[in-house]
């Protein structure tokens, strides 16, 4: 023990171990109302961690190239000792990704969590969730199924739709006129090499943000205006460690449950994880009769389609959909609320929230159908409704009828 | 109120007119079957692979399904491969190109992208069709390239349309019959269809065993995080 100490000792002289060790577990102090919500954020890092870990045994034995992508992901299924694991805990990853960051960022709409001073957390978050699209579209593209070949093609060629230098940029992006094995290459190195860096660094930034400012709760009230006055200690939080990791790792357990009976019992989750038409190799010559992208893009797929093209081009799409995912950054200043919390926040916000994550759902469902005249009336309607609720907020959080804030977290 | 009727019928609609398709018939598929396993094996060398290839799936696999090296190679192999090769042929692609319009694809998979039910009801649904270059056609897959191989077990069907004012109805008519009954026929592509799933994943069995001890082993770890959370927790009110 004691030469343990002298070691310990001998790297803080010469490191912040134990520095760092408490103000981000030991003596960070977290609000102790943490409830169901707050799971998402640290099962985010986990899945992040499964995604890497199984990624890299997959890339032991995957093969990049377009003539053998196919069959070499059913090597891995087949002839790699355990290797079938590997691959439905990656490809289930994937989806849980998007689960659990769906969940994540719900949980700053009905908490607040993106206001002042939080608002870089909220930025670096939403940096995170752009990578993450990436990082997951450029993925999917490697197994080289029809359902990768296809949606890739569909997704770059929204690029040739930008105004002048649209084709000249969906050519750059491809590198050929069509998704080929040169195409297949560089999302290789993208999604093995350079966004999983850009990930893990926004991580950080993400989590170095939240520590200095510390964490919201599900009353939206800040916890350091209320410090023991002798130890500086907020009264209402408890350290992060043994606390909130003890915690964690029951919402880990539970998450690994439903995560292992996904991987065990259905890994393509009757087509919504894996599609039935990425079992067939992709074939340039052969358009599938009905492409759609995998149910985490699909809400924004339903806002691109809601959109009619105007002057011949589908730009005016194109942008409705990047304005969707871009304007929920925007949030921290659209947001003119007197309080944080849902629980304080008078009916308006409530059904504007209610009305949004109906509208999410809608466009998410219709993401995954074939244009229909009715379908493309009710994507509009519901894109409408998904861009109001953020429009509109900052009129409507406005004249809400508020409760007031208690002073200190309740239960 | 009327509008929200006809909203609510017209998307009825267009939803029915999204899964639009035939009726498919529902595959018996029992992977713990190995006698009906080993039947769709003898009839998959027998029957698909001289074309179509299963360039994932080893031969050695099929010690899977209770068959012995000797066994396979015996009365599996016909190409006088190792029993540790893979499934392929020596179809040249090109030329089975303009053969049949389109190279016959490999089966590794194939259970998993077309469904057993789809396969059940295709290799159940060919029918004469003069008008098509190998006098085929298929319910399942309309102007299919590929000619009826099983024909002399199963006979040869027509198909034969009704009208029921807006409705048709259509129905495959046994004319002339194969060596097979049709109960028996049907036995047999079961069996295959049982057998191509197999193929399409077999570690399947395997990873529904294991799933079970991982969640036991995960119900068990759930109760002593709980119960340590529970300690750490008492004193914060």
């Amino acid at each position: 023990m004691n030469s343990l100490t002298n070691l310990l000792g001998w790297v803080d002289a010469r490191f912040p171990l134990t520095k760092l060790w408490k103000e981000h577990l030991s003596e960070y102090y977290a609000p102790k109302n943490f409830n169901f919500w707050y799971f998402f954020g640290s099962l985010a890092l986990l899945v992040l961690v499964i995604q890497i870990v199984s990624g890299i045994f997959l890339t032991m034995h995957y093969k990049p190239d377009a003539k053998l992508a196919f069959y070499s992901v059913e090597y891995i299924m087949r002839d790699v000792p355990w290797g079938w694991l590997i691959r439905y805990i990656h490809s289930t990853g994937a989806s849980m990704f998007f689960v659990v960051v769906y969940l994540h960022m719900f949980r700053g709409l009905m908490y607040g969590s993106y206001r002042k001073p939080r608002e870089l957390i909220w930025i670096f978050g939403m940096c995170i969730y752009l990578a993450l699209m990436a990082e997951a579209f450029m993925g999917y593209l490697l197994p080289w199924g029809q359902m990768s070949y296809w949606g890739a093609q569909v997704i770059v060629n929204l690029f040739s739709a930008v105004p002048f230098v649209g084709p000249d940029l969906s050519l750059w992006i491809r590198g050929d006129y069509v998704i080929s094995d040169a195409t297949l290459n560089r999302f290789f190195a993208f999604h093995v090499a350079a966004i999983p860096l850009v990930l893990v660094g926004l991580v950080v930034a993400h989590i170095i943000a939240l520590h200095e400012v510390g964490s919201n709760n599900p009353d939206g009230v800040e916890i350091k205006k209320n410090k023991d006055p002798v130890t500086h200690i907020p009264l209402d939080g408890i350290p992060f460690h043994p606390y909130y990791t003890v915690k964690d790792i029951v919402g880990v357990v539970v998450f690994l449950m439903v995560f292992s009976a996904i991987v065990f019992f259905s890994p393509d989750l009757g087509g919504y994880f894996i599609e039935d038409n990425n079992f067939f190799p992709a074939d340039p010559l052969k358009t599938p009769p009905h492409i759609a992208p995998v149910w985490y893009f699909t809400p924004f797929y339903a806002v691109l389609r809601a959109v009619p093209p105007m002057f011949g081009s589908q730009f005016p799409g194109v942008i409705a959909m990047g304005v969707a995912v871009m304007i929920i950054c925007f949030l921290p200043w659209l947001d003119r609320s007197p309080v944080k919390s849902i629980r304080y926040r008078g009916t308006i916000y409530k059904t504007a929230l209610a009305l949004f994550v109906i509208s999410f759902f809608g466009l998410g469902w219709l993401g995954m159908l074939p244009v229909t005249p009715l379908f493309t009336l009710l994507s509009q309607i519901l894109t409408t409704v998904y861009l109001g609720f953020f429009l509109l907020m900052p009129w409507y959080t406005k004249i809400d009828k508020c409760k007031p804030e208690p002073e200190r977290v309740t239960g | 109120m009327k509008k929200i009727f006809f909203l609510i019928s017209l998307l009825a609609s267009t939803m029915a007119a999204a899964n639009s398709g035939i009726h498919l018939d529902t595959a018996p598929v029992k992977l713990s079957d190995n006698a009906s396993l080993q039947r769709g094996a003898k009839t998959f060398v027998n029957y698909c692979l001289p074309c179509h290839s299963a360039q994932a799936m080893r031969y050695n696999r099929l010690l899977e399904i209770g068959l012995t090296e000797q066994q396979i190679k015996d009365n599996l192999i016909f190409t006088g491969v190792k029993v540790g090769d893979t499934m392929t042929n020596s179809m040249n692609k090109d030329e089975a190109q303009q053969w049949f319009g389109a190279a016959p694809p490999d089966l590794s998979v194939i259970s998993r992208s077309r469904g057993a039910d789809w396969l059940y009801t295709y290799l159940r649904g060919f029918y004469r069709d003069e008008t098509r270059p190998t006098g085929w056609n298929n319910i399942a897959f309309d102007k299919v390239g590929m000619p009826h191989v099983l024909y002399e077990l199963q006979g040869e069907q027509e198909l034969h349309v009704e009208k029921h004012g807006e409705h048709e109805t259509q129905k495959l008519v046994l004319t002339k019959p194969g060596k097979l009954t049709a109960v028996e026929y049907d036995g047999m592509v079961g069996d295959l269809v049982n057998y191509l799933v197999f193929m399409g994943e077999p570690m399947k069995a395997m990873r529904m065993k294991l799933g079970i001890v991982v969640l036991l082993f995960l119900g068990i770890f759930f109760v002593v995080a709980y119960m340590l959370k529970k300690e750490f927790w008492k004193d914060i009110h």
